[in-house]
């Protein structure tokens, strides 16, 4: 027999930390720190002498930015869209920095596993795709939103009231919920299975097996904790081309 | 004395109504959440399924098909992903 039942934290143990100083907790620790390697990175890469072989960090920067040139940019918004390859790197850098740390040990927390982070860039994002729109088609842009062209008269009302639910509304908040809630869901399943692995280890029991049972939480632990270096590549790669599609169709309406 | 474990019987009432609630709270989060994913699960599958299907048939077009591929995953994981935080607003 177990002595005492097994029992989750509350939510918010595993989710707040102590303030370093006021105002300045690890989240905001961690999201400076993304901001400031990946400043470094491309500012010591930059430095480097174009004209020689690319190595070190001048290799990862080059595949980086060609990685999102060709991969994010082409894909989605054509030749057009080089110019936003800047802003798209970016945002993909900082985020993948972001959600790196959830699984580097004694930090451990991914920083957009808070709302905050997320929500701030997919508003900074919904100002972008609509200034963007706003820009190349004035103000036949808040037509085009509601109306996609060529949608017959009699179906305008209802298209007009769906499209502009979906393209003002849900796009802002499923960006946000979307790169929170996967950051969110591989940290508790790492605390889940973290917790069963040390309550098997230190359980007070008379059954000798179930010690060395605590081997199969430890194994989904370290499964869980490569999907999670997965997840952090893959969620950085949505937002980015999420973004880059919705700026690419408020420049161009009929795509 | 009568009123007082009238009170006594109210509070103890109140009590039993709200761990009744949380209770409840705790069991409809787990249906919420796997409801939720269902409909993600079998729509994710179909479409790699789809996608794969479409990158062996036309290798060349691979590129493409996987930057599509995973613009359909991010809109239908969305809905899985909001019945996860549903789980967490009502059962934690």
């Amino acid at each position: 027999m177990i002595a005492e039942a097994f029992s989750f934290p509350e939510i918010n143990s595993i989710l707040r930390w102590k303030d370093l100083f006021s105002t300045f907790n690890k989240i905001a620790l961690i999201a400076v720190a993304a901001a400031v390697i990946g400043s470094v990175i491309f500012i010591l890469a930059g430095r480097k002498n174009p004209l020689e072989a690319p190595k070190g960090v001048r290799n990862l920067a080059e595949t980086s930015v060609e990685f999102i040139e060709n991969g994010i940019v082409m894909q989605t918004m054509g030749k057009d869209g080089l110019g936003w390859t800047p802003f798209l790197l970016s945002l993909f850098i900082f985020i993948y920095l972001c959600n790196v740390p959830g699984i580097i040990p004694f930090l451990q927390m991914p920083a957009t596993a808070r709302m905050a982070i997320p929500m701030f860039l997919a508003l900074l994002v919904w100002v972008i795709y609509n200034g963007v729109g706003l820009k190349h088609q004035g103000i036949k842009y808040l037509t085009n939103t509601i109306w996609p062209p060529g949608v017959p008269v009699a179906l305008k009302p209802l298209v007009g009231v769906i499209e502009f639910i979906s393209n003002i509304i849900v796009r802002p908040f499923s960006l946000t919920v979307r790169l929170f809630a996967n950051m969110l869901a591989g940290h508790i399943l790492l605390v889940t299975f973290a917790l069963l692995t040390s309550s098997l280890i230190t359980a007070e029991t008379q059954q000798f097996l179930l010690k060395p049972m605590a081997i199969l939480p430890f194994f989904m632990l370290v499964f869980l904790t490569a999907f999670e270096v997965l997840v952090a590549f893959l969620q950085a790669y949505i937002f980015t081309i999420l973004t880059a599609v919705y700026i690419g169709g408020a420049a161009h309406p009929e795509h | 004395m009568e009123a007082f474990s009238h009170l006594i019987g109210a509070a103890f009432d109140q009590q039993q109504a709200d761990a009744d609630k949380a209770a409840s709270a705790a069991a409809s989060a787990g249906f919420a959440y796997g409801l939720a994913a269902i409909g993600p699960g079998i729509g994710i599958g179909y479409l790699v399924g789809k996608s794969v299907e479409a990158m062996a048939r036309q290798p060349e077009a691979a590129g493409m098909v996987r930057t599509t591929m995973f613009l359909g995953i991010a809109f239908t994981e969305a809905l899985a992903l909001i019945g996860f935080v549903v789980f967490i607003l009502i059962g934690l």
